[in-house]
């Protein structure tokens, strides 16, 4: 079956619903999601939103500007960052138009926390400026995400926007450089059908599910990214993966960095805070990164509780009145998930894959760039996790993802109705569906072969263990090589369950292949690049490296395998300097 | 450990009816009720079917009914149920699709009728629109809801008559009429001061009982009646 919009946007996540507000009114807009709208991954972001806003106390967009540049170490590109930190207050205000229940300061105004990496300068008694944390993150208590994902599919309840939900897309249809429409197939019953567009924009999330432990919902598993790939789009610097320090034992569900913030101590099975010995002045609030290699080498050097892989958060000595006042959601995680109660106990954890920094290149105004040197795709657009435009760099701040996804889904839409209005449908090639046709029919047609799920477990083990906190040549060339034999194995992978309703055997499996796509990409890209910058650390090559490093990897999928290029980081204002906090 | 689990499956590619089956798998008792069918799927039978996606009871895709009360898969561990025979359903009252998944498209045709948006009749301001924190206060708990489900699915009004309004989507009404930004009262009350609506409510209290999100939903439809009652004045 063939559905014909002027526009398709792919998933529905911030970035996706925010681009089929901003165009739904000038455009025939369909949206496709493999999950019901509401029930995206946004939903899960509890901290906050960043924008200068100075609700609270003074602040200002080039202070926000500079904390992102120093956060994404120096990777991310300045223009980029000036415009999405530029755009954040209005980005905001109209979310709080469209409805979006903020907190309220005493005034009424939006209501504002601090967060990692966000600061304000100050000048001290001795006359030297220095930084110390502002009050930036727009919040509504800890579901920050949630409000805003509701709010926004209920405009677009309001738009009658066309959803097509749990569609699960299949592949991209580029023909001579143009994008013309995508492959989707109906879980409820199987089918597949043809969506011809004069445009595509993805907004299709992150890619967290390639690792056993993750903050990551299932649906997290890249397919935007993979199948972009597929169709010989690039992808730019996909092994900078973020790690957050603290995700509940043993799943990495995520404990908000708010309970450091209020006083939690780590601790190890010696019983010692053993971030002194890493972070001496800031102890447990060092960033992101370095308290999560601390927590990796105190585990991997066998100090982790009992021997195990965690060591415990330690919030105890805050009393119950503090955590049931600043803590209630993850008192409340740790009690259902760990049987455990942090009044009285101490809570285990490890660290979790939490972020994809990387993914599908694009210019400031959501074209896909299709190569190093910038070259559009006609009529393909992504924004939101699943692009790299890059404002995050080697690591994203808190609060600046769901920025991303608002600010991008928001000026990519913004140029798709540009677009839209002078743009003609280009006719589709013959029988569109017939590569996917054929990969159905193959798995329809197993009646034995490998298990889908020992290939993903095997996966998700060695890609936390080999490409995960820490990672060396030997460890990355040896991960390549399990790749390789696993995509061997998926060549033979057996579906069992032969049915069309719901089928979530065959989805699970075409989402398998996915993750295999793009985990090659991000080991070839950890094994290139000889550094340490942000969330990337190469053990054997312990500094960054800006005289040979500096640059964007962009990985080209080839006949003979993955192929990098590299390209210059924009900027302007802030040189490189040693990130030290 | 060892658990079993009796799961209502049911194809309809297959099975003219749903039928029990019993699987008995090896456990840790910190597993969640989802790594459980998880593990049912990946070990045993990759047919069987359900929604999930976020694991941690945010995104509202797995509520289902176990041991008799609907709640969220992922938000039930083994050892928090003192029998290790679970017994598994889909939400009831609702047309199954296959196994646990069952079709909410009345469910979310409820929740439009509401009409869940903002609505304001005012040019806004430059900035943000101001609200006090008491008037964000009266919508505290109701922004909270996930469109899981399962309270809409365990009320006997609803059982009994398919054009109830039901819970969640009343709950939605009460978000935005008390929301001090909305223009729209008049129009959303029309919606919900009817004998489907608000006042086939009998405060039952199985949705409030039932809520993963601990929402007292009776309470909230209680604060539209009274409007709705005021208004007649
Ligand atoms: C636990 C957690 C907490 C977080 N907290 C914060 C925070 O406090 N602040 C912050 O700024 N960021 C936070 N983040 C990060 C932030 O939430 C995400 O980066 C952001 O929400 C991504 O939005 P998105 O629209 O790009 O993607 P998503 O919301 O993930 O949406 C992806 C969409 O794509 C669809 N899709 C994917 N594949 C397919 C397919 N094959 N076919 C059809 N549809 C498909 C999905 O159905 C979904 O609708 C957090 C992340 C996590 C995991
Ligand atoms: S009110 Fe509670 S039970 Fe009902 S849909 Fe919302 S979250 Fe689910
Ligand atoms: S999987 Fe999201 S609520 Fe259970």
């Amino acid at each position: 079956m063939i559905h014909k919009h002027d526009l398709i946007i792919v998933g529905a996540g911030l970035a996706g619903l925010r681009a089929a507000v901003e165009t739904s009114q000038y455009a025939d807009v369909g949206v496709i999601s493999k999950l019901f709208p509401t029930r995206s991954h946004s939903g899960a972001a509890q901290g906050g939103i960043a924008a200068a806003l100075g609700n609270e106390e003074h602040d200002k967009v080039e202070w926000h500007v500079f904390d992102s540049v120093k956060g994404s170490d120096y990777l991310g590109d300045q223009d980029a960052i000036e415009m999405m930190c530029g755009e954040a207050p209005d980005a905001i205000y109209e979310l709080e138009h469209l409805g979006v229940p903020f907190s309220r300061t005493k005034e009424g105004k939006i209501a504002q926390r601090q967060f990692g990496g966000h600061t304000k300068e100050v000048i001290d008694e001795n006359g030297n400026s220095k930084r110390i944390p502002v009050l930036r993150a727009c919040y509504s208590a800890d579901r920050t995400g949630h409000v805003i994902l509701h709010t926004l599919y209920e405009q677009c309840v309001k738009r009658n926007v066309r959803f097509y939900a749990e569609y699960f897309i299949l592949s991209l249809i580029i023909d001579d450089g143009v994008c013309k429409g995508l492959t989707a197939f109906n879980l409820r019953d199987g089918e597949i059908h043809t969506f011809h567009a004069k445009a595509v924009m993805f907004g299709t999330g992150g890619y967290g599910r390639a690792y056993r432990v993750t903050s990551n919902a299932y649906a997290n598993s890249g397919d935007g990214v993979a199948i972009a790939f597929r169709a010989g789009i690039p992808l730019e610097d996909m092994e900078f993966v973020q790690f957050h320090p603290t995700g509940l034992y043993p799943l990495g569900i995520l404990v908000t960095e708010g309970a450091r913030g209020e006083g939690g101590y780590l601790v190890n099975n010696d019983g010692d805070r053993f971030m002194k010995n890493y972070a001496p002045t800031v102890m447990e609030l060092a960033p992101r990164d370095m308290v999560t290699r601390s927590i990796q080498t105190e585990i991997n050097e066998g100090r982790g509780i009992n021997g195990g892989d965690f060591v415990n958060l330690d919030l105890t000595h805050l009393g119950a009145a503090k955590l049931k006042e600043r803590l209630p959601e993850i008192t409340g995680f740790a009690k259902t998930y760990a049987g455990i109660d942090p009044v009285k106990q101490p809570i285990p954890i490890l660290p979790t894959a939490h972020y994809s920094m990387g993914g599908i290149p694009t210019d400031l105004y959501g074209h896909v760039l299709a190569d190093e040197k910038g070259t559009i795709v006609k009529g393909f657009y992504a924004a939101g996790e699943c692009a790299c435009v890059s404002v995050h760099g080697a690591n994203r701040l808190g609060t600046n993802s769901l920025l991303d996804a608002v600010v991008h889904g928001r000026r990519t839409g913004k140029t798709l109705v540009k677009y839209l209005r002078e743009a003609e449908f280009s006719p589709l090639p013959d029988d569109a569906e017939k590569k996917d046709r054929e990969m159905f029919a193959n798995l329809y047609g197993t009646s034995s072969g490998e298990n889908a799920d020992k290939i993903r477990l095997r996966l998700k083990e060695e890609m936390t263990n080999k490409c995960g906190v820490f990672r060396n040549e030997k460890d990355l060339n040896s991960m390549l090589d399990t790749i390789h034999e696993l995509e061997h194995k998926f060549k033979n992978v057996h579906l069992s369950c032969k049915g069309k309703v719901f089928n979530t055997e065959l989805m699970e499996i075409i989402e398998l292949g996915n993750l295999l796509e793009f985990s090659d990409a991000i080991v070839t890209g950890a094994l290139a690049r000889q550094e340490c910058r942000g969330a990337h650390w190469r053990t054997d090559h312990p500094k960054r490296d800006d005289v040979n490093w500096l640059k964007h990897t962009i990985a080209f999928k080839t006949e003979k395998g993955i192929e990098l290029k590299y390209k210059p980081v924009v900027i302007n204002k802030y040189q490189p300097q040693e990130r030290k906090y | 450990m060892k658990v079993t689990l009796s799961i209502k499956r049911f194809d309809p590619e297959k099975d003219e009816k749903p039928y029990r089956k019993e699987y008995t798998i090896d456990v840790e008792p910190t597993f969640r009720i989802l790594d459980c069918l998880d593990k049912v799927k990946w070990d045993i039978d990759g047919g069987l079917a359900y929604r999930r996606s976020c694991s941690h009871g945010i995104c509202g895709s797995d509520a289902m009914m176990i041991n008799g009360k609907n709640m969220l898969a992922c938000q039930v561990l083994v050892q928090d149920f003192k029998k290790k025979y679970i017994k598994i359903d889909p939400l009831p009252s609702l047309p199954i699709i296959k196994d646990l998944i069952v079709d909410m498209d009345g469910f979310f045709a409820k929740y439009e009728v509401v009409k869940p948006y903002l609505i304001s009749k005012t040019q806004p301001p430059v900035k943000e629109r101001y609200q006090s924190q008491e008037d964000r206060a009266l919508i505290d708990e109701a922004v909270n809801c996930i469109l899981c489900g399962a309270c809409s699915a365990s009320c006997p009004s609803l059982w009994s008559n398919d054009a109830y309004l039901g819970p969640a989507a009343m709950l939605k009404a009460y978000r935005f009429v008390f929301d001090s930004r909305d223009d729209a009262q008049a129009e959303r009350l029309d919606v919900v001061d009817t004998p489907d609506g608000l006042w086939r409510c009998h405060t039952i209290f199985n949705c409030v009982e039932v809520c993963p999100k601990e929402i007292n939903i009776t309470w909230h439809l209680s604060q539209l009646k009274k409007k709705c009652a005021m208004r007649e004045l």
